[in-house]
């Protein structure tokens, strides 16, 4: 092929149960600048560990310029010319943007400030990076930090640039000033591969898009041929399910029930001012592409993140929320995206991390009593099938499935009107995913409101009655009725041009 | 006119700027004292007095800076320092040669530096708590080597240690019209030795910015290609090293082992540390900010004392004091920093 620079072929990567790449190829061709696209779980980020050394593929050939390479760690990479720059900042704040140029790199034992100054500020200034060589790298701004970053790796003679979510702390000007940067360095011949969740970004410098979706390749595409309602598409998968739709209940008979919460221009210290509100037994759910905002609202919702403003009326009395403590206390319950972080605490047993929420909700001055708790705790493990070897088990030795259940009983204990699920199916095996769903259908049919977040489309079309649609940190969409389905979803989850 | 634009000055780092907050607040805290209590603290002699007395607290003060950049923490150097002094005393009254005793010193150091880089660096323990375990070992040792206080009795080390460097022209006319010139011992010549060598280490050699990068960010480091691990092992050998020459030096000022030597050393010497700009928390300070750390906090002391105040807890109050303004200056100082950078 002409002008190729990197050729991926036949990559194949497992991990204990899953099988993470599967027969995946991928080209990089000099002087571009290439999209690597898809959800959550689709592979990307273990397509780029292989490529930069962190993980070593199980199956498939490297080569670079017609070469093939094998790439054993990090620094093999490096010196096989391919660099990174991630979506962290990867660089010492302390020191002088020259030092973080040249540290770590080259022999001999004096560091000479003055030549490395010279030489740092003749790349910044043929890069037309906005910095001095001599400034302390934590005064920059943090776009020029990361084109330092880049300027580091063009003087390690890179020749394949992969970018990590380079754009997901930047703001616009910020943004364009990369992007200047990112097509000066495309007409100097660099492959860039641009990994990033923002659609319009990547139709702005992207030359192809190489799309996967559950370890396999999707496709390799010119951007022009690709509308955004396609990628959009690819990236989601349109498979249609085989299970028949679970959800019987009639919309028109809900919007007559009392709305249970109601939020005007709602807005936290990570979410842009949004409005919203459910209906009592109501199901709705956030959809989007990953950090389209849609955590980051239903946190706000919780008071997770520190609340900016808003209006809050639940049950038609105002509401002040401005920490979980306070969305507990009027009923609202929320399962955190990332179980490990926000959600189970791995040591404890079972029955302890069902009691948790209860035991915040009652104060920790009155005690729940063993008896009572083990009785609570035998009661769900039944209620939720939860396969555990006894209620003292320690909750990380369950699977994920198992953990969520458990996290779901700990809410459930405290009676909520209101339950916020966030991606509570991730990661979990199929049978326990529909166990959930039916589980989110039979609390809305008790009375209990339900937000659920889901990244796959079809699973809230079965649950949702009405679907919230966000697109960069904004609602752009609401969906109920007989636009409910897949292709309205893609539609305008990608924008109104397709 | 390009030229000029490339001579522009860069705004102090923070190291900078933080080291200066602290010379600044040294002179003002010494001129105070001149002006107020006058008398001792006009004569040279007095900085000499707080050098010689505070020779070895200079040297390990530098041994924490370096390990405090690197995002580390050593409270072993009292310990070891102590440990040292009662090893080299009963070598000495042995009949022991000095030559061999200066080995004895460093060996160790270097001993206590090299266990601790072991376990902090290869096998990833947290630091203070091997820190700890070797202060409790060495301390430990010092009493089983001797509970009793031991004098050395040793003729050529008399020498070394009577050794005085007499500067004439800052000397002054006592009330009895003798002249008397002022006086340092050989102790503060290594400390000074010491120091310069580490301020070299630090700015100008590989293995002392890849001490300020790895307290930056250690994750970063990692990416940027630096040895981690080693890096920080080296950093605790120069720690074990630098306390074992700050035993030499303190034995070589007393003259005598003492189980209780250099009792909350290590405390005094993360004070001195901090208040001359190192932050605990990593990859900010240097060894000069060090220096006029311990030289503020000792002046702080004789003003105590000068002011009346004998009682030893008025010198633990006003440390404490001093500290803890340190701290908030200097996060406040960071803290408007930060804040500018952002708005």
């Amino acid at each position: 092929m002409e002008n190729c620079l990197l050729k991926m072929r036949h990559i194949e990567k497992r991990f204990p149960g899953v099988l993470a790449l599967n027969n995946v190829d991928f080209t990089l061709r000099k002087g571009e600048i290439h999209a690597l696209m898809g959800e959550n779980g689709a592979g990307k980020s273990t397509l780029i560990k292989i490529l930069t050394g962190v993980y070593q593929m199980d199956a498939g050939e490297i080569s670079i310029e017609d070469t093939a390479v094998s790439i054993r760690s990090p620094e093999d990479a490096q010196n096989k010319g391919i660099s990174t720059v991630y979506q962290e900042i990867t660089l010492c704040p302390n020191l002088t943007v020259a030092e973080n140029m040249f540290i770590g790199r080259g022999n001999g034992g004096w560091v000479r400030h003055k030549e490395y100054e010279k030489r740092a500020d003749e790349i910044l200034k043929q890069l037309g990076i906005p910095a001095r060589s001599s400034q302390q790298l934590g005064s920059c701004s943090l776009a020029v930090q990361q084109m330092v970053a880049i300027a580091r790796a063009v003087d390690q003679k890179c020749k394949v640039l992969i970018l990590d979510e380079p754009t997901s702390s930047l703001d616009d000007k910020e943004v364009n000033m990369l992007f200047d940067l990112m097509r000066d360095l495309k007409s100097k011949g660099v492959g860039i591969i641009f990994v990033t969740h923002f659609l319009e970004q990547v139709y702005e410098v992207s030359d192809r898009i190489t799309v996967l979706r559950n370890g396999e390749l999707v496709g390799e595409y010119l951007v022009e041929e690709l509308p955004q309602v396609e990628l959009v598409s690819k990236m989601i998968g349109k498979e249609l399910d085989e299970l028949s739709t679970l959800k019987e209940c009639d919309e028109e008979d809900l919007s007559q029930r009392e709305v249970f919460y109601e939020a005007k221009s709602l807005s936290s210290s990570d979410a842009e001012p949004f409005d919203f509100f459910i209906h009592k037994g109501e199901v709705n759910g956030f959809t989007g592409l990953l950090g389209s905002g849609r955590s980051e609202s239903v946190r706000a919702i919780f008071g997770a993140d520190k609340v900016t403003g808003g209006d809050v009326t639940i049950k038609g009395k105002h509401a002040k929320i401005t920490r979980p403590i306070d969305a507990m206390k009027h009923g609202i319950g929320y399962l955190a995206e990332d179980r490990k972080r926000d959600g189970i605490i791995a040591e404890l047993s079972v029955r302890e991390n069902i009691m948790l929420a209860l035991q915040v909700m009652n104060g920790f001055f009155r005690p729940i009593s063993r008896s009572e708790s083990e009785a609570f705790a035998d009661e769900y493990i039944k209620v939720l099938n939860i396969k555990t070897a006894s209620r003292e088990t320690p909750v990380g030795s369950l699977s994920g499935g198992n953990q969520q259940k458990v996290i779901l009983a700990r809410w459930l204990l405290t009676h909520p009107d209101y339950l916020i699920l966030d991606e509570p199916t991730r990661g979990i095996d199929v049978g326990t995913k529909l166990e959930i769903q039916k589980l989110v259908l039979k609390l809305a049919e008790e009375g209990v409101s339900v937000t659920f977040i889901s990244s796959e489309v079809e699973e809230m079309l079965r649950t949702c009655s009405r679907l919230i649609v966000m697109r960069d940190r904004h609602i752009v969409g609401e969906l109920k009725g007989k636009d409910l389905n897949q292709a309205q979803v893609m539609k305008t989850i990608a924008g109104g041009e397709a | 006119m390009k030229m000029m634009k490339n001579m522009r000055k860069e705004p102090l780092n923070d190291t900078q700027l933080l080291m200066s907050i602290t010379i600044g607040i040294f002179i003002v805290m010494y001129l105070a004292a001149i002006v107020f209590l006058g008398g001792g603290f006009l004569h040279a002699q007095q900085i000499f007095d707080m050098l010689n007395d505070n020779a070895s607290l200079i040297i390990v003060s530098c041994a924490l800076t370096i390990v405090m950049i690197g995002g580390g923490i050593d409270i072993s150097v009292g310990a070891v320092t102590s440990l040292v002094v009662m090893s080299c005393v009963l070598y000495l009254n042995s009949g022991g040669n000095i030559i061999v005793s200066i080995l004895l010193a460093i060996g160790i150091g270097l001993g206590f530096g090299l266990v601790h880089g072991f376990l902090i660096s290869y096998l990833e323990i947290q630091p203070f708590i091997v820190t700890l375990a070797g202060m409790f070992f060495a301390r430990g040792m010092t009493t089983i080597l001797s509970v009793n206080p031991q004098k050395v009795d040793h003729e050529a080390f008399a020498k070394l240690r009577d050794m005085k460097i007499e500067i004439p022209f800052l000397g002054y006319t006592a009330k009895n019209g003798n002249f008397v010139p002022a006086r340092m011992e050989l102790g503060v010549v290594v400390a000074l030795v010491c120091l310069i060598f580490i301020f070299v280490l630090l700015k100008y050699i590989r293995l002392g910015r890849n001490f300020y990068a790895m307290g930056g960010n250690q994750q970063s480091a990692l990416m940027l290609g630096i040895n981690v691990k080693r890096t920080r092992f080296l950093s605790y050998i120069l720690s074990g090293l630098l306390s074992g020459i700050s035993g030499y030096v303190f034995m070589m000022h007393t003259g005598a082992g003492n189980a209780t030597n250099a009792a909350g050393m290590e405390m005094n010497a993360i004070a001195s540390s901090i208040i001359g700009g190192t932050l605990l928390t990593g990859g900010v300070g240097n060894v000069i900010g060090t220096f006029f750390g311990t030289l503020t906090l000792t002046t702080i002391k004789k003003i105590v004392v000068s002011s009346g105040l004998n009682d030893p807890w008025w010198q633990s109050i006003t440390t404490g004091g001093m500290l803890c303004f340190f701290i908030m200056l200097q996060s406040v100082v960071l803290g408007k920093r930060a804040k500018k950078k952002n708005s």
